[in-house]
Parts: structure tokens; C-alpha cells; sequence
């Protein structure tokens, strides 16, 4: 098993990628995936998060499987 | 309860009409929200747009949505339907029609689901102005004319 990170609109377009996944499945935070897998970047200070499709606070702790999600605010109707 | 994510173009009216052929009698009030393109953003004029969203994500969101307007009023029937993909002006973006038997649950149940739908289903919007620059919208305003 494994954690996939998904990114999208317009932050995914500066990461250059759509998805990274997190082999490493020790007890996370979601803010500790985004930094495991995002190094050298901090997280933008309006970046939102999703685990398995709901929102999360960057506390929330990732177990394994699941999807996490970063995006900006929703921009729809 | 219906939620429908569209590719391409559709027309509200006729959405509106099936839907209700299909809804439940006891229906005394509908409200209905349209939301279309405009030709215009922020002082530039705008071509297209593409709309981009998180599948799944989009309906489990507005399916709670929906969920919390009926524990609030008493709604019996909604239908929402949102384009994803490119988009030109004058096309309807979304449509939010609700059926009630009393048109104040239809007025406030409508615009809750609306509200709630602008500021947490996950549609991204990216505008092509007619310079040819492409840019994010990066937040949506309180849906009033801003001066």
C-alpha cells in the first residue's frame, strides 16, 4: 500500500506534475506528506487539503491508502 | 437528488423539464439558479475558459451539500448539473434547481446549496482573454457587482 498526493488547477501547473505517491507509510500529518514529497517548497498559504475527497485540516493524520489532495480555493459555478 | 457533471454544453431548461417530469407531486414552489459565462473578468475581456474539477471529490461534496439543505429545509427534490471542460460565453455553467412545497424553503435552499457549491466543490476555472493569455481565477467574489 501506498499514499497518493494529488495536486490540482493552478498548483499543479507550478509543481509540473498532477500526482506523487508516499511508499513510506509511518503515521503522518497531511502537512508532513505535502513536506515529504515537496522538500524544498513550502506549502502556499492558501492551499487546501483533501483526504479520501473530504476536506482535512493540515493536522489531520494520513493512514495508508489514502488519497490526499492539495489544491487552491474552488473557483466553480 | 441529482447531480450531473457535463463534458459539453447543455440547456437548463430542458434539464429543468425532464428532471421534473420525474420529480414527486407535492410540489408548490421551484427556484432555479442559472450561472452563464460572461464575456468579461476583472477589466479584460475573456474568450473561453476551461473548467477543471476533481472527480468524485466534485459529487461527494455536493451530495453532502444537498444533504445539509435538506436537514434545514424542507426540500423534495434538487438538481444541480455544472459543466467541466472548455467553455465560451453565454454557455451555462451551472444549474441549482430545487423543489419545495412552500417557496420559502425553495428561495433559501437554492441559494444555500449555491453558496456552498462556489466555495467547496472542487471546479477550478482558467480564463483565456482575448490577448491570448491564459490566467487561473483565484477566488470567487460574493457574487456581487464589485465596484
Amino acid at each position: 500500500m501506498a499514499i497518493k498526493i494529488r495536486y490540482f488547477a493552478s498548483l499543479k501547473d507550478r509543481l509540473g506534475r498532477s500526482e506523487d505517491q508516499l511508499l513510506d507509510t509511518g503515521a503522518r500529518s497531511v502537512l508532513e506528506v505535502w513536506q515529504a514529497v515537496n522538500a524544498d517548497k513550502p506549502l502556499p498559504d492558501n492551499v487546501l487539503a483533501a483526504v479520501n475527497m473530504d476536506y482535512v485540516s493540515l493536522e489531520h493524520i494520513v493512514q495508508d491508502g489514502d488519497e490526499v489532495a492539495f489544491f487552491p480555493p474552488v473557483t466553480g459555478g | 437528488m441529482t447531480i450531473l457533471i457535463r463534458n459539453e454544453s447543455f440547456n437548463p431548461w430542458q434539464e429543468i423539464q425532464q428532471h421534473q417530469n420525474a420529480t414527486p407531486s407535492g410540489y408548490g414552489a421551484t427556484s432555479i439558479f442559472i450561472g452563464t459565462m460572461r464575456d468579461f473578468n476583472d477589466g479584460d475581456t475573456v474568450k473561453a475558459m476551461t473548467l477543471e474539477h476533481y472527480a468524485g471529490m466534485t459529487e461527494k461534496q455536493l451530495e453532502k451539500i444537498v444533504a445539509e439543505a435538506k436537514q434545514q429545509w424542507a426540500i423534495l427534490d434538487t438538481l444541480i448539473v455544472h459543466r467541466v471542460g472548455n467553455i465560451l460565453p453565454t454557455e451555462p455553467i451551472v444549474l441549482v434547481s430545487v423543489w419545495t412545497a412552500h417557496r420559502g424553503d425553495a428561495f433559501d435552499g437554492c441559494r444555500y446549496i449555491m453558496e456552498a457549491l462556489k466555495s467547496r466543490a472542487p471546479f477550478w476555472k482558467k480564463e483565456q482573454l482575448i490577448s491570448e493569455e491564459e490566467r487561473w481565477v483565484s477566488h470567487n467574489t460574493d457574487g456581487y457587482q464589485q465596484n
